[in-house]
């Protein structure tokens, strides 16, 4: 075809427009302070220097990675957990409720986060958990089951119906077909569902904003928003430390791109 | 056993609510009952600290219909909405359109086409507006570099550009997302279309707009929906880059929200923002939802 070859600039232009800001944090983040305002500031590092990484790696970054680790994999546990027995009960079960209830959980889709923000930051200082990990879990949790329950759902809607009814004559309960047989089967769903909120929570901003203070509590985002009040005038080490945050989702991406991707669109496709 | 009218299995036993319970805690916790407080206190002069709250009535609902800052707030909502779509829609398809045609010789650019979806937002916030800064920025340089000086500002600073400054970082950050989501559509329309329209003589344009592009409505309403559904949402990319200044030029309905209720302590007010905004959300998103179904219907 010859319009491939004309193709060929657009694509230089837009490769070059999400790259470029790419290009400047890293390599900037390998300079010294002095050397990015007296040198141009796309030029290469003429002397590369790793201070930053040492700088950013003694101070609380590391404790902030492993704080949003474990906020991440509890939340997500939790998530799995509960979107999926609830996805169970809307695909599998009949009762009075279940268009009604299912619609009510679709509507949490579009609900800003901003509009319980007061109360939950309230309920938190109450509860005598503001500026704790576990403040963090409940509208982590909360906020993200719309939409896991909504793909699990439509997930175990495609199981084979056979399947569950032969467990039902060897007289197994809800219980049981749920765990031996939905489960198991569910398991390309619950991977998707698991990595859309893996991500999704692992960037959340607003709530860890509100519910924590002490850097000690700080989650990455949170971590890196402060990095950027604290060294505002020193952009290489700013650099260095947008570069480390970057670094596990990219490494994720490398590993297992093709789930990542329908990880990350999950929740437009049907949504 | 008696065939169910239903084709589900009919459940007389407590066994969906204790499936759904989880689930429904949380929701009702963290969610419902936050909400309906929120409502309740936007009748409520507060400071969140003190143990008494003074019911206002519906003074601050006045205030609010008579803050400018406020429909600033959602005016600016509005536009981000608005040049969202128009700028990333037809971005996202040109370039979908693009890496399905180029195939495996552009693999490698896909890669790097994906790379602002890997980054957090409160990451992208910090990169632009140091790239963006005036005298430390990079941007500037550039444009100096490649002859057009007039195009060095002050990005963030100046009202009158912050804004715009602000709304092609947005779209950096979400052109790729929707890219892929048109590419994934693009793969699904058999091949055997677009053989029996090059036998045709059909130009590769002529394919898009006569074959791809209707292939692709649905989709694109999906995506416009989100886009529009996050728009009126926005907040942690604008707090990072400008916290709504200068002198309110990116304020957003988030942004406005956050500052009433966290740094001016006014829990009352700030709860009849969240409520407004919450209200204009839910209204957005039904008129979208009803407007899907009635050009469902009119499509039989």
């Amino acid at each position: 075809m010859k319009s491939r070859a004309a193709l060929l600039p657009i694509a230089a232009i837009w490769l070059l427009i999400a790259g470029l800001p790419y290009y400047f944090m890293v390599q900037s983040g390998f300079k010294s302070q002095f050397e990015l305002l007296t040198a141009p500031f796309w030029a290469l590092p003429k002397k590369w220097t790793l201070d930053n990484y040492r700088t950013v790696l003694a101070g609380s970054f590391v404790h902030s990675l492993f704080n949003s680790l474990v906020v991440v994999s509890i939340s997500v546990l939790l998530i799995l957990t509960c979107a999926s027995m609830a996805a169970y009960a809307f695909a599998r079960m009949s009762f009075r409720l279940n268009r009604t209830l299912f619609t009510v959980v679709l509507a949490g889709l579009v609900i800003p986060v901003h509009v319980t923000l007061i109360p939950v930051y309230l309920l938190t200082t109450r509860l005598g958990i503001y500026d704790t990990l576990w403040a963090l879990i409940g509208p982590y949790v909360a906020f993200n089951l719309p939409i896991s329950i909504f793909i699990l759902t439509e997930f175990m809607r495609e199981i084979p119906r056979e399947l569950e009814e032969a467990a039902t004559m060897d007289g197994a309960g809800p219980l049981d077909i749920f765990w031996h047989v939905i489960l198991p089967l569910s398991r390309p769903g619950l991977a998707t569902v698991g990595i859309y909120n893996a991500v999704a929570l692992w960037n959340e901003f607003v709530f860890a904003y509100v519910l924590t203070s002490s850097p000690a509590r700080r989650t990455l985002p949170l971590a890196i928003w402060d990095y950027q009040g604290q060294y505002a005038a020193n952009i290489p080490l700013i650099m260095s430390v947008l570069s480390l945050s970057a670094l596990p989702l990219i490494f994720i991406y490398v590993v297992a791109q093709e789930r990542v991707t329908s990880g990350m669109m999950a929740g437009a496709i049907k949504g | 056993m008696v065939a169910s009218p239903s084709h589900l299995r009919r459940s007389h036993s407590i066994a969906p609510l204790l499936f759904l319970l989880p689930a429904l805690v949380f929701l009702a916790v963290f969610v419902v009952w936050p909400i309906v407080s929120s409502i309740q206190l936007s009748f409520y002069n507060w400071n969140g600290i003190t143990a008494t709250r003074s019911f206002a009535g519906m003074e601050n609902w006045k205030t609010l219909l008579a803050d400018e800052i406020f429909w600033r707030a959602l005016r600016n909502n509005i536009v981000i909405v608005i040049f969202s779509i128009a700028i990333q829609m037809p971005v996202a398809m040109g370039l979908a359109v693009l890496l399905h045609r180029g195939g495996r010789a552009l693999k490698l650019f896909k890669v790097v086409y994906y790379f602002p979806m890997l980054m957090s937002t409160v990451a992208i916030g910090v990169l632009f507006k140091a790239l963006y800064d005036q005298q430390f920025g990079a941007i500037n340089p550039l444009m100096i570099r490649m002859g057009l000086p007039s195009f060095a500002q002050d990005w963030l600073g100046d009202s009158r550009l912050a804004l715009f400054s602000v709304i092609v970082v947005i779209c950096w950050q979400f052109i790729p997302f929707y890219m892929i989501l048109f590419l994934a559509r693009l793969m699904s329309i058999p091949v055997e279309l677009r053989e029996a329209a090059s036998m045709d003589g059909a130009s590769g344009g002529q394919y898009f707009w006569r074959v791809e592009l209707p292939q692709m409505r649905g989709i694109l309403a999906t995506a416009m929906t989100l886009s529009l559904i996050g728009s009126l949402k926005y907040f942690d990319l604008i707090w990072v880059m400008t916290e709504g200044g200068p002198s309110h030029a990116t304020e957003l309905m988030a942004t406005y929200m956050y500052k009433q209720a966290f740094s001016s302590f006014r829990m009352g007010y700030g709860s009849t923002i969240a409520t407004a905004m919450f209200a204009i959300v839910m209204v957005a998103a039904m008129t979208v939802t009803a407007v899907a179904q009635w050009r469902r219907a009119e499509a039989g």
